[in-house]
């Protein structure tokens, strides 16, 4: 019984930790062993904190044993490093937070804490969460584990590659435009982005304040259930947290979908969508119906926006929120004789290529002259994005797309063309506009042997419709189980 | 409307960034792909429409006041590059 535990999702890993058949410091020190061991070619991992972990381990040990565990009680995660954790640097991805070691604890952490999860440690990203190919990582890429010469998508690319490459049982990322979503897709694992609201940002480091979210990146539907059962909720420290009841999502497991309304909208299914994406997602269209879904026509008719309303947005909200790494108070500090030279030299150094061109446009979108031709006007067609999604969830429950036109790219492909790059999130950056939650699920490869995902999108507060289509598709099919050869 | 290279330098001092040489030209160039793909936002008529920044209704977020103890003084400042006496070290501004 203690072959491959690393392999196992929470979902598997629970009872046997719950029977005592195996212990949470087995399973550690397994995953600890395999991200030595493999992790040195796919770059997963940018601080793994085996100390803390094996502490933790024991810790969980002593809870399974006097009968005081939860479901996530002894399971190892692997943490996006854009989630603060208490004692444990946090780097973002960049230079400008190489040394940082936060004093406190992000809300999803000191849950997940109390629950009794085990952290394995910080993973890859964008920086900043800004990218969607974790090559803007200043501390270098992480390759795809279904092809090493591919991106594993991002900005949660670590999340993403470290479940599909068994280096840890689940992870949590974040998803400002598909950042959750995208990755998942392109690595074969599940990933949800919950409503806006629903989990308290507190402590995840801020890049776009009114798009940003945590949620789940897992093995199967079951466990981003179980995840968000911990993470979701009010929280006091986060005024925009919602104080909503929060349902326990693991019964929406098993329910039949006979009935259920899917809408696909016809912008999501035009030119530019590469054959392989398109043959797997309508497959798995005819999957949902197959299984008693009624697929019905949506419009969502300023999608072809998405992109350029993100890229006002997104980059204002960052100039505002970046303006606080100044050298003075934490992080990186450049050498400057006054201290707007120190600023200058901080800043420049500190900050990765990308990073400084999204604060550049967001500081002169949001600059005097041309604040009503740039913010207001995506605000405005922002407005109108939300208003499509409304309108379609008058027809159906649940809204069914691809996640990504194209499986993963090569690595390098993208990098000198920033806006090829961004044109890529144009399915994924509206439910982030929107504010509502979406959910990738493995539906299918490409001739060339990478995943496909399939996204569920649902109206705000939705999750549970999300979970019991994406669920109900995934015992019809198979995807999830393959697992890449390392 | 196509950014020069020198609101290019405005922008990046207003950003508290000092560019490369061949970094403005660089910049520029890319700045001015991006504004022109988001040119085309202006396709649409938005009189009317009202902006949206915050996507669920949130009114009011009221907290009671009550006294908690913060951060210790000594803990926030163990990140910061230089500290002297319980302050945050700057380079001399006057």
């Amino acid at each position: 019984m203690t072959d491959a535990l690393y392999s196992l999702s929470i979902s598997q890993l629970g009872p046997l930790l719950a029977r005592r058949e195996v212990s949470p410091l087995e399973v550690t020190d397994q995953l600890l062993e395999r991200i030595e061991g493999l992790d040195g070619q796919l770059h997963t991992y940018l601080t793994v904190d085996a100390d803390g972990a094996r502490a933790q381990a024991r810790e969980a040990e002593g809870r399974l044993a006097k009968g005081e565990a939860t479901p996530l009680t002894g399971i190892p995660l692997a943490l996006k490093d854009v989630l603060v954790t208490r004692g444990l640097r946090t780097t973002c991805g960049s230079r400008i937070l190489e040394n940082f070691v936060p004093p406190y604890d992000a809300t999803v952490c000191a849950r997940l804490r109390q629950a009794g999860a085990v952290f394995l440690g910080k993973v890859n990203m964008d920086e900043f969460a800004m990218g969607s190919s974790t090559e803007n990582s200043a501390f270098g890429p992480t390759h795809n584990p279904w092809n090493r010469d591919c991106i594993p998508g991002g900005s949660s690319g670590g999340s993403a590659a470290a479940v599909a490459a068994d280096l840890c049982s689940a992870s949590l990322g974040s998803d400002t435009g598909g950042s959750i979503r995208q990755p998942a897709s392109h690595c074969g694992v599940v990933g949800l982005k919950p409503t806006y609201g629903r989990v308290s940002r507190y402590g995840l480091v801020a890049y776009a304040s009114s798009l940003d979210q945590i949620g789940p990146l897992t093995k199967e539907v079951r466990d981003a259930a179980l995840l968000l059962n911990c993470i979701a909720g009010h929280d006091r420290r986060d005024s925009t947290s919602l104080d909503a009841a929060v349902p326990d999502y693991l019964e929406s497991l098993g329910r039949e979908i006979k009935g259920l309304k899917i809408g696909v909208p016809r912008e999501y299914f035009g030119g530019g969508l590469d054959p392989d994406v398109d043959a797997a997602v309508r497959q798995a269209l005819k999957t949902l119906e197959g299984l008693g879904a009624e697929l019905v026509e949506v419009s969502l008719p300023h999608t072809e926006y998405a992109v350029a309303v993100y890229y006002l947005v997104a980059v204002a909200e960052a100039s505002s929120n970046l303006a606080r790494y100044d050298g003075v108070k934490y992080g990186f500090r450049g050498e400057g004789r006054s201290l707007l030279e120190m600023y200058g030299a901080t800043r420049t150094q500190g900050f990765g290529a990308e990073v400084r061109r999204r604060i550049m446009l967001g500081t002169y979108a949001l600059s005097a002259g041309y604040y009503d031709a740039y913010y207001r006007k995506g605000s405005q067609v922002r407005s109108l994005i939300r208003g499509d999604f409304d309108a379609a969830y008058k027809k159906c429950e649940v809204v069914a797309t691809p996640i990504s036109p194209t499986p993963a790219f090569r690595l390098g492909e993208k990098m000198a063309d920033p806006l090829t790059m961004y044109l890529s999130d144009i399915f994924t950056i509206s439910a982030n506009l929107g504010g509502i939650p979406g959910i990738s699920v493995p539906c299918g490869f490409s001739s060339g042997g990478l995943p496909i995902g399939l996204q569920l999108m649902g109206p705000p507060l939705g999750e549970a419709a999300l979970f019991q289509a994406a669920y109900a598709f995934e015992q019809a099919t198979d995807w999830h189980k393959r697992k890449p050869q390392l | 409307m196509a950014l020069t290279r020198e609101e290019v330098l405005h922008v990046a001092q207003l950003a508290r960034l000092s560019l490369e040489p061949a970094e403005v030209e660089l910049f520029t160039r890319q700045l001015n792909d991006i504004l022109a793909y988001v040119e085309k936002l202006q396709e649409l008529d938005t009189a009317g429409i009202a902006p949206m920044a915050h996507v669920i209704p949130v009114f009011n977020a009221f907290r009671a006041d009550e006294v908690k103890t913060g951060l210790p003084r000594d803990e926030a400042l163990e990140n910061a590059p230089e500290g002297e006496e319980g302050n945050f070290v700057v380079p001399r501004i006057i």
